[in-house]
């Protein structure tokens, strides 16, 4: 029932994922469960009808006690500081993945509803299919053609926004060969439910094979195929393009674009970058 | 769209013929209504309820108007509720029965009228009905002020309720984020709605707001310090607070949403140097704090509840104090939570995670503080201790979720899932929901001098907590599975088998809300029982139970003297419960006043006329309120006089309720 999710991974990130996920539940029930099986206790006990139970009812404070209350939460919690700290960083969704090779760069843009999937290197596109080598990392460059969309692949980790006229980034890895779900989690609109592509982990000769068809495919996808490709569509087919017109990525981008002179100082906290 | 000199946007195609639910609706909504003014009609009842009620400035009916508002509001979201889970569990592979846009405009309106309009009226209806009466007060510090934010909000409400038959509602969902919720890509009148609507409630919010912290500062029985206030008025105080400091983050947000849609700005907009990011940041810098807003009324009603029912001390008022206070601050610190996924810094996204945990800690250490109420008590289980023995056990669930929310790399995977929704539902149903039903049948008696039936009000907790497990339980298992939020339809079979059990506890819900109707009608009519005009029914703490039921216009003939924390009680012990003199001074109280639904009326008049476009309309609107303040500034006598006589009756029929109880329970 969890096949293919974050209790299945099938990627690094999303393996790592889960085992934050046990710790932290391990370390929160040490606080939840006797406050569960308390109140049962407590409320069995102390029922009106026992009046065998001890009754005081002017009892209403202890330091000893109250500054005890305060003792376990607050250890559980800074425990959890340290967690949140370290994994926040080593799971940062822009830190690119530890691998022998370099990673395949993807360029994902979210239209209305449909996902298109630039891959610079190879100068190929594909619309709701995203194919990748199994065990080399992916980093998905994001933006927007329209409005704000959330890129997840559930097996694989974790999400992140793509925002229009901004880039941000993704990374991720599969280490098992698979056909997995991806989809925009961000409600966008009529088409949001059908905007869903897969993902599929293949390997180095079916990644080559992929290339070779798009290759063959036959259109080219520059700015007059990219506008009718950018009119809202619901639930549209797997497209292949067979080259990608020189940085369309961007020009994407620079098409919401930001005035020059704020593109200037976007904030340097944000990783989202505004495009130059 | 074109658009006329007189009627704005407005035409007949806003009518909704667009879908035969949504006509469906709508009838439903104008039936009810003219069903109502039609009654009324017939029984002749419009002078009583302008006189004794549209008009009135007494803070404990503005209350009842605010809880009655609430309850209607609560049936409205929960049939949302009802037609989303229905959708869901059938629309595998399927269209289901709503169309996306309908199913948008479903769960926009359920989660803004459930936060907007059940949520803070029902709050600041027991807010206004409890705090005077548990400070020792005659009134509130401005009465005039809490009509206007009554009938504000009502308005607002009013507004949500008209997009259903005219026109549309947004399908923005209750966040409204743009750039979706822009012209370019929201064009009808839906967002306006939206807009109009929380701007009109959230400026009744905050003039309530204004009265109930000054009320609480400036109005407190002789001899009451703010350390032997009870908790519920502190939790309605740090409440109050947060209002003032958050609601103007919604006033901006919606506020630059409507400069972009109506005069072409670019502060959310893709194009023209616009950040929709600045949007998310401001929203939530309001959003956050109302969750806290909604919430600690609640735990005060908790806090007041458990101590009575375990007819023992409140454990730890100083800590809860202290939480509390700690909490209201802390949850300016937070906000980016919402948005971890926007791709900040680590830095940034590890510190609002750690910053957020630090809530867990004051939360964690009052569900102690509660536990050990009960702990050598002795707990009688009447419904509003049912209620609050449910919240402890099914908050902390909540609580924990919520901690692994806060955890950056959890919340991509979680964020904008079902998790998150079943995680929030966690949150605000038992923690707010179910402290605001234990309030309900707490306080009832209190209003009206007679208790709701126990038998009916058992069985609406059974099927409503029975029914809570089994709606949202499915939701965080649909989250791990990668079920995003607001889908009208999926094509993954097995997810729709958490749908249908979802769906089975919306209906259980339903029981339980059918039960609560009933239990209402039974318990008018069988109030001859249950009739406890002495004022005490329950073996009450605070002193709101030390003067009659319903209490007086005045509240106290004679202002208590207070000079430790829950008076009353100290008061019983002691053996003298009531201060009853033989002579009283005449009470000065403020008059009935047209003002508060005059106010009312033009806020949606303008409200409305602003959504269509009908700028004459508007402008009447605005007109007639700048005349209304003229008109009111010449209103030289704006109080009157209880005569001591007419007091001195009051009292002594009560003094022989009181007599009458004592003798009948010796």
């Amino acid at each position: 029932m969890f096949k293919d999710t974050m209790l299945d991974p099938a990627g690094p990130v999303s393996a790592a994922t889960r085992d934050l996920f046990f710790d932290s539940v391990g370390l929160m029930l040490i606080v939840v469960m006797p406050v569960i099986v308390l109140t049962a206790l407590v409320v069995w006990r102390y029922r009106a009808g026992n009046v065998a139970a001890r009754y005081t009812p002017h009892w209403g404070g202890s330091r000893i006690v109250e500054l005890g209350l305060w003792f376990m939460p607050v250890l559980i919690v800074v425990m959890l500081w340290f967690v949140v700290w370290n994994r926040t960083h080593a799971l940062d969704p822009y830190k690119p993945l530890a691998s022998g090779q370099p990673p395949l760069v993807v360029q994902a843009v979210a239209l209305d509803w449909q996902w298109l999937f630039i891959y610079p290197d190879e100068n190929i596109a594909s619309v709701n299919r995203l194919v990748f080598p199994v065990g080399r990392p992916v980093t998905i460059e994001l933006t927007s053609d329209s409005v704000m969309n959330s890129l997840m692949i559930p097996a694989l980790g974790g999400q992140i926004y793509a925002m229009a006229g901004m880039q941000t980034e993704l990374n991720l890895m599969a280490d098992r060969i698979g056909v997995y779900d991806g989809r925009n989690t961000m409600f966008n609109g009529d088409g949001f439910s059908a905007q869903v592509f897969t993902a599929e982990a293949v390997d180095v000769a079916a990644f080559q094979s992929f290339v070779a068809e798009a290759r063959n495919a036959g259109e080219a996808l520059d700015s007059a195929s990219f506008e009718t490709l950018a009119t809202p569509t619901i639930a549209g087919p797997v497209r292949l393009y067979s080259s990608v017109e020189n940085n369309l990525f961007h020009t994407i981008m620079a098409s919401h674009g930001s005035m020059p002179h704020v593109a200037a100082d976007a904030s340097s906290t944000m990783h989202a970058e505004h495009n130059p | 769209m074109n658009s006329s000199m007189l009627f704005g946007k407005l035409t007949f195609d806003a009518l909704p013929f667009y879908s035969p639910i949504a006509a469906g609706g709508a009838a439903v909504i104008v039936l009810g209504g003219a069903g109502v003014v039609g009654l009324i009609t017939w029984l002749r009842a419009w002078p009583y309820l302008w006189r004794e009620w549209f008009t009135t400035t007494d803070h404990k009916k503005i209350g009842m108007m605010y809880v009655i508002l609430a309850l209607v509001m609560l049936l409205r979201g929960f049939v949302d509720a009802l037609m989303m889970r229905a959708q869901q569990a059938i629309a595998m592979n399927a269209e289901g029965y709503l169309t996306p846009d309908h199913f948008q405009q479903v769960f926009s309106s359920h989660g803004t009228i459930m936060i907007f309009f059940m949520g803070m009226p029902f709050l600041f209806g027991i807010m206004n009905y409890i705090v005077p009466l548990q400070l020792g007060a005659r009134d509130v510090a401005f009465p005039l002020l809490n009509a206007i934010g009554l009938w504000l909000t009502a308005a607002g409400a009013a507004l949500v309720m008209a997009s259903l038959v005219i026109g549309v509602f947004s399908t923005g969902g209750w966040t409204g984020y743009p750039p979706y919720t822009e012209l370019s890509y929201s064009p009808t009148v839906g967002v306006d709605y939206w807009i109009m609507a929380l701007l009109v409630s959230g400026i009744g919010t905050t003039l309530s707001a204004i009265n109930f912290i000054v009320t609480i500062y400036k109005m407190r029985a002789p001899g009451m310090k703010l350390m032997q206030m009870p908790l519920f008025c502190w939790t309605a105080l740090c409440s109050s607070l947060l209002v003032i400091f958050a609601i103007p983050g919604l006033t901006v947000a919606g506020g630059l949403l409507a400069l972009d849609r109506y005069l072409g700005m670019h502060f959310f907009t893709n194009d023209g140097g616009g950040n929709v990011m600045n949007y998310a940041n401001i929203f939530w810098i309001f959003g956050h704090p109302e969750v806290y807003i909604l919430i600690l009324p609640a735990f005060g009603i908790f806090s007041t509840v458990i101590p009575t029912f375990s007819q023992k001390k409140l454990f730890g008022y100083n800590v809860l104090v202290y939480a509390t206070m700690c909490i209201a601050v802390l949850s300016f610190t937070v906000w980016l939570h919402h948005f971890f996924t926007m791709g900040a810094d680590a830095n940034v996204n590890a510190f609002f995670g750690i910053m957020t945990m630090v809530i867990a800690v004051p939360t964690g250490v009052k569900v102690y503080d509660w536990i050990l109420t009960m702990y050598r008590g002795r707990l009688r289980f009447d419904t509003p201790m049912l209620w609050s023995i449910a919240f402890i056990v099914t908050f902390v669930i909540g609580g924990m979720t919520g901690v692994i929310l806060s955890i950056p790399p959890l919340d991509y995977v979680f964020h904008n899932t079902l998790f998150l929704i079943a995680h929030f539902h966690n949150m605000l149903v038992p923690g707010m929901l179910f402290g605001l039903f234990a309030g309900y049948a707490y306080w009832f008696p209190k209003a009206t001098g007679f208790r709701l039936d126990e038998r009916w009000g058992r069985r609406a907790f059974v099927f409503w907590v029975v029914g809570f497990y089994l709606a949202f339980m499915p939701l965080y298992v649909l989250g791990f599975m990668g079920a995003a939020r607001r889908m009208a339809y999926y094509d993954q079979p097995e997810w729709q088998i958490y749908f249908v059990v979802a769906a089975v506890g919306a209906f259980s819900v339903l029981l339980g809300i059918g039960c609560q109707v009933i239990q209402l009608v039974v318990s008018i009519r069988n109030r001859k029982g249950t009739m406890d005009l002495a004022g005490d029914p329950w073996g009450g703490q605070t002193l709101e139970w030390s003067t009659s039921s319903p209490p007086p216009e005045y509240n106290f003939a004679v202002l208590p003297q207070v000079s430790e924390l829950d008076a009353f009680q100290v008061a019983k012990e002691a053996g003298r419960p009531y201060v009853w003199p033989t002579h009283y001074e005449p009470i000065e109280v403020p008059r009935n006043t047209a003002l508060g639904p005059i106010f009312g009326g033009l806020a949606f008049v303008l409200g409305f006329a602003v959504v269509w476009h009908i700028w004459w309309l508007a402008a009447f609107g605005i007109a007639g309120v700048i005349a209304t303040i003229i008109a009111r500034s010449f209103a030289a006598e704006t109080t009157r006089i209880i005569s001591s006589e007419e007091i001195m009756a009051t009292e002594l029929r009560w003094h022989a309720d009181v007599r009458a109880k004592q003798e009948a329970n010796s």
